[in-house]
């Protein structure tokens, strides 16, 4: 059987699903003998040009992980995706967004005025800002745009599969990669490498009934190691995501972030987080409720911390 | 696009259908006149308001999302509007940090007896959001969208 030809690229991201896949450890020596890898910045020395050169559809299977921030994530992701037969939204942030999503509470001049001005150890007096384009004697050099917005990947070009997870287990990937070299992979636009349910099923702590006096943050408390991290106090996403990864963090007792995304028919993972999180609150009146609410201090970003861009509102107002 | 002052806000209203729901019907046919800006929606309980349910009215072009349910201690289902009680402060401290003006999202209690108090908040509602202006969050999201360099 000829070799599976791989491509895997990086938008706006952190490098985390790049490690992800080499934790494959030695099975990563399985992937080098199923297939040959045509573009991994991280870890070959493939250029753009080389990318652009090939015929469309030449990539059998390409892992793009990362969100599209910036012309250059818009530009590969348009790119591979026509030299791609299959196209797989690798980790959360190419699947709602991710870490990276939450700059959607700003837009590019909020983002460079803290980044270039404001952040308390930048001496930039000069005011310098990056240029998409600059001449110097030796020619011109270009950055790329910097967009206002961020975006999916399934928000730019077609995607045929989503991978979630930041980054997706490892276990997980070794099952995808099996599958598609086994040509068994479900209907296009699915979820692959997750669990039906939500994370909750795949916990082993013991829940009972949940009625919260007070949340606290993670370092406020050392979790009883049996016990519904919920029913402590603690603002565990498990109820409102997707399971998949085994309950990793709950098992390193910390409390889900919800990195899975939503479940299967939901929309907006945030709006059920807050949900679920507004529902056990212990009180019966307004004082009460407002008491227990004032104690959740980012609501955004506790309960979109993966999935700004994919909710429904997307984006903080500008 | 429209001046502020002749701008018709759109105001999609969740209304208990034990309570809410009749103190509308009673001020229909108690001919309360009351602006026609509300469209409203019947759910069986306030406590069957999901966030999303706000948030999707926001992000299709409402202007503005009035919810009613039945007075805390009188709920048909016993507890479904401390449910809505607990979630609306939560859901008004993550639309402040969206950009959007709390007096949008409004939760009232209405029995079946309120049609005056009904027929007065949607007045007041739809006077607020007008001078508000319109929310159109899918066209800011869309340029917001479409900025570059």
């Amino acid at each position: 059987m000829a070799k599976l030809k791989l491509a895997l690229y990086w938008a706006a991201t952190c490098g985390g699903c790049e490690v992800a896949v080499l934790d494959l450890n030695e099975k990563i020596l399985d992937v080098a003998a199923a297939a040959d890898i045509y573009l991994w910045p991280v870890a070959m020395d493939y250029k753009y040009k080389d990318a652009e050169a090939w015929p469309d559809k030449f990539i059998d299977v390409c892992l793009f992980n990362g969100a599209i921030r910036n012309s250059e994530g818009e530009h590969l992701a348009t790119l591979l995706r026509a030299k791609s037969k299959v196209m797989v939204a690798f980790g959360s942030c190419a699947c709602f967004g991710g870490i990276p999503g939450l700059a959607n509470v700003a837009d590019r001049e909020g983002v460079f005025a803290r980044v270039y001005g404001e952040t308390p150890s930048t001496d930039n007096r000069d005011g310098t800002r990056p240029q998409t384009s600059f001449a110097v004697p030796e020619g011109e050099l270009t950055l790329p745009h910097f967009y206002d917005t961020v975006k999916t990947l399934g928000q730019t070009v077609p995607v045929d599969y989503f991978l979630p997870g930041c980054p997706p287990a490892t276990k997980q990937i070794w099952a995808v990669v099996q599958a598609i070299v086994a040509g068994q992979l479900p209907p296009p636009g699915s979820f692959v490498g997750v669990a039906e349910k939500s994370v909750c099923e795949e916990c082993p702590r013991v829940k009972e009934e949940k009625k919260v006096t007070a949340f606290l943050r993670p370092h406020q408390v050392i979790p009883q190691p049996e016990k519904c991290l919920l029913e402590q106090g603690l603002v565990c996403c498990g109820p409102a995501t997707r399971g998949g990864c085994g309950a990793q963090c709950i098992n390193a007792n910390m409390p889900c972030r919800g990195c899975y995304g939503p479940t299967e028919r939901v929309t907006d993972q945030g709006a059920k987080m807050l949900s679920a999180i507004a529902s056990i609150i212990d009180a019966s009146d307004e004082a009460g409720v407002k008491k227990v609410v004032d104690q959740i201090v980012d609501p955004l970003g506790t309960f979109y911390r993966f999935g700004l861009p994919n909710s429904l509102l997307t984006r903080v107002r500008v | 696009m429209s001046g502020k002052n002749s701008f018709e806000p759109r105001i999609i209203g969740f209304l208990c259908r034990w309570c809410s729901y009749q103190g509308a019907d009673l001020a229909g046919t108690s001919r309360r006149h009351y602006p026609s800006n509300m469209v409203p929606v019947r759910v069986m309980c306030s406590g069957r308001v999901d966030p999303t349910f706000v948030l999707k009215a926001i992000a299709d072009g409402a202007d503005g999302v009035l919810i009613c349910g039945c007075h805390p201690g009188d709920c048909h289902y016993q507890s479904g509007n401390f449910n809505a009680m607990r979630r609306y402060p939560l859901l008004m401290k993550a639309l402040e940090q969206f950009g959007i003006e709390k007096e949008r999202v409004r939760l009232e209690w209405i029995s079946a007896s309120e049609s005056e108090k009904f027929a007065l908040v949607v007045k007041e509602m739809t006077e607020t959001v007008r001078r508000l202006g319109p929310l159109e969050w899918n066209r800011r999201v869309f340029q917001a969208g479409r900025r570059k360099t």
